[in-house]
Order: structure tokens, then C-alpha cells, then sequence
């Protein structure tokens, strides 16, 4: 698929950056011009994929989080964010809906949802190496929806 | 994100504004574990109408004001979610388990 454009962007894992990435990830999702709801599924995915990685990469810890975006054939936008922290061990069991290791404050629910809300989700990891995850959603051309 | 309540007739509302994520989401249950300490409501609404923002930290909030009002022996239910919540809300599928009222 041919690149149109792309951003880098790294930040510490600190929670107050899971407002900033999504803000940023619509930012830059706006030059296809999306719907309302086509924005508010990409902030979704973007916040529980970074939230992950500041939960469960970095449980004790402070690290770096890399979030990286490509329009793709000026219509698909592709999102990968990326830690460097504990890796998952079982990748199929941490998808599973309601399955958590992260205590009250998470439901579960966060992979179901990337899933829901992006038409293609790939998670890739290393134990003790880190965690990428990878995600594709078409944004309807504005000429089809009129 | 901005916490406030109205209590009726033993009914607590309690009204989430602005963005609930993971970085929100710790506040936002110690401040509604105060306010049922404080109101011991038979009902419990929330109200999630002028949330702009909600993730799966969000349905981790509402499944923990659904567990502690089942154990003080009353209800709970989401109010008039805005757009955003509501597709969070249909994606993880707790509309089994917490009823949704749309009142507006």
C-alpha cells in the first residue's frame, strides 16, 4: 500500500499522555476528513492500545511509548503503538473479552474493542522485549456518504 | 472529567462530564465510593451525558457501581449515554448486565 503521509511520536508512559495521544491521533486522522463517529472509533482504539502499553508494559515503571501513523492509499489509517516494556506472554489469552491482569481499574475490554472499533488488529510481542500493536480502518471517502 | 449529583427520593444520579479514561478512572471510583457511602442510595443512576470521551476504563467504572449497588441491595443503571459512550457500551456488551434508560 502506498504511504501519503505519516507521523512519529514518543512519549514516557505516564497516564496524563492517553488524553494527548488520542487528541494527537485525531489530529492528524482529520486530513481524510472523517465522520464523527469514524474519529471517535480511532481515538477509542488509540486510547486503550497506549493505555495497555502504560499498564501492562510498564506496571513498575516509567518507559518510552512510540505512537506511529500512516494514512495509507490516502484513504486507510494505519496506527501502531509500540513499548519496550514486559512483553505479553499469551497473546490469544490477553484478547480474550473480560480476561485482565490489571486489577479493578481495568474491565477486560480493551482488545474487544480495538477489535470492534478498527477493521484490522495485529498484536505482536516478545516476552521481556515489548509489544507492538497494529491497527487498519478505512475512512469512507466523503463523496460516498453524500 | 467533572463528577456532580442530584438525590431524589433515594435515588442518587451522578452525573460524569468530559473525558473518562484510565488516567481518570481511579478518582472517578473513590469520588462515587464516597458519595454511595455518604448517600446510601437505594438507586443509582449515571448519567453519562456530557461524557465526550469514554474507553473500556469507563466500563470498568460502571461494572464496579453495578457490583457495590447489588451488595448494598439496590440498582444501578446508565442514563442518556452520549454517542461515543453509547458505541463503547455496545462494543463491550454490558447492556446485558447494567440496564441502559434513555430519557431524553
Amino acid at each position: 500500500m502506498k504511504e501519503f503521509n505519516y507521523i512519529k511520536l514518543e512519549f514516557p508512559s505516564h497516564s496524563s499522555n492517553e488524553g494527548f495521544a488520542r487528541a494527537a491521533a485525531a489530529a492528524f486522522a482529520s486530513q481524510l476528513d472523517p465522520t464523527m463517529e469514524e474519529l471517535g472509533d480511532l481515538r477509542t482504539a488509540v486510547s486503550e492500545a497506549v493505555t495497555n502499553a502504560i499498564v501492562h508494559a510498564y506496571p513498575d515503571s516509567i518507559g518510552r511509548i512510540s505512537l506511529r501513523m500512516r494514512i495509507l492509499d490516502g484513504c486507510t489509517v494505519e496506527i501502531s503503538v509500540r513499548d519496550w516494556g514486559r512483553g505479553i506472554e499469551d497473546v490469544e489469552k490477553a484478547m480474550t473479552p473480560l480476561y485482565t491482569s490489571g486489577g479493578e481499574e481495568r474491565s477486560g475490554m480493551g482488545f474487544t474493542i480495538m477489535e470492534s472499533f478498527m477493521d484490522k488488529l495485529r498484536v505482536r510481542s516478545v516476552p521481556g522485549g515489548g509489544t507492538t500493536v497494529t491497527m487498519r480502518k478505512l475512512i469512507s471517502p466523503r463523496a460516498k456518504r453524500l | 472529567m467533572e463528577i456532580s449529583t442530584g438525590f431524589e427520593a433515594g435515588r442518587l444520579t451522578v452525573y460524569l462530564s468530559g473525558e473518562l479514561d484510565h488516567h481518570e478512572a481511579r478518582r472517578a471510583m473513590l469520588r462515587i465510593d464516597e458519595l454511595l457511602d455518604e448517600y446510601m442510595p437505594r438507586d443509582c443512576a449515571l448519567n453519562l451525558s456530557g461524557l465526550r470521551f469514554m474507553d473500556s476504563s469507563g466500563i470498568a467504572v460502571i461494572i464496579r457501581v453495578s457490583r457495590r449497588m447489588q451488595i448494598l441491595g439496590g440498582r444501578a443503571w446508565i442514563e442518556d449515554p452520549a454517542r461515543q459512550p453509547q458505541r463503547v457500551i455496545d462494543a463491550a456488551g454490558i447492556d446485558r448486565l447494567v440496564p441502559i434508560a434513555m430519557n431524553r
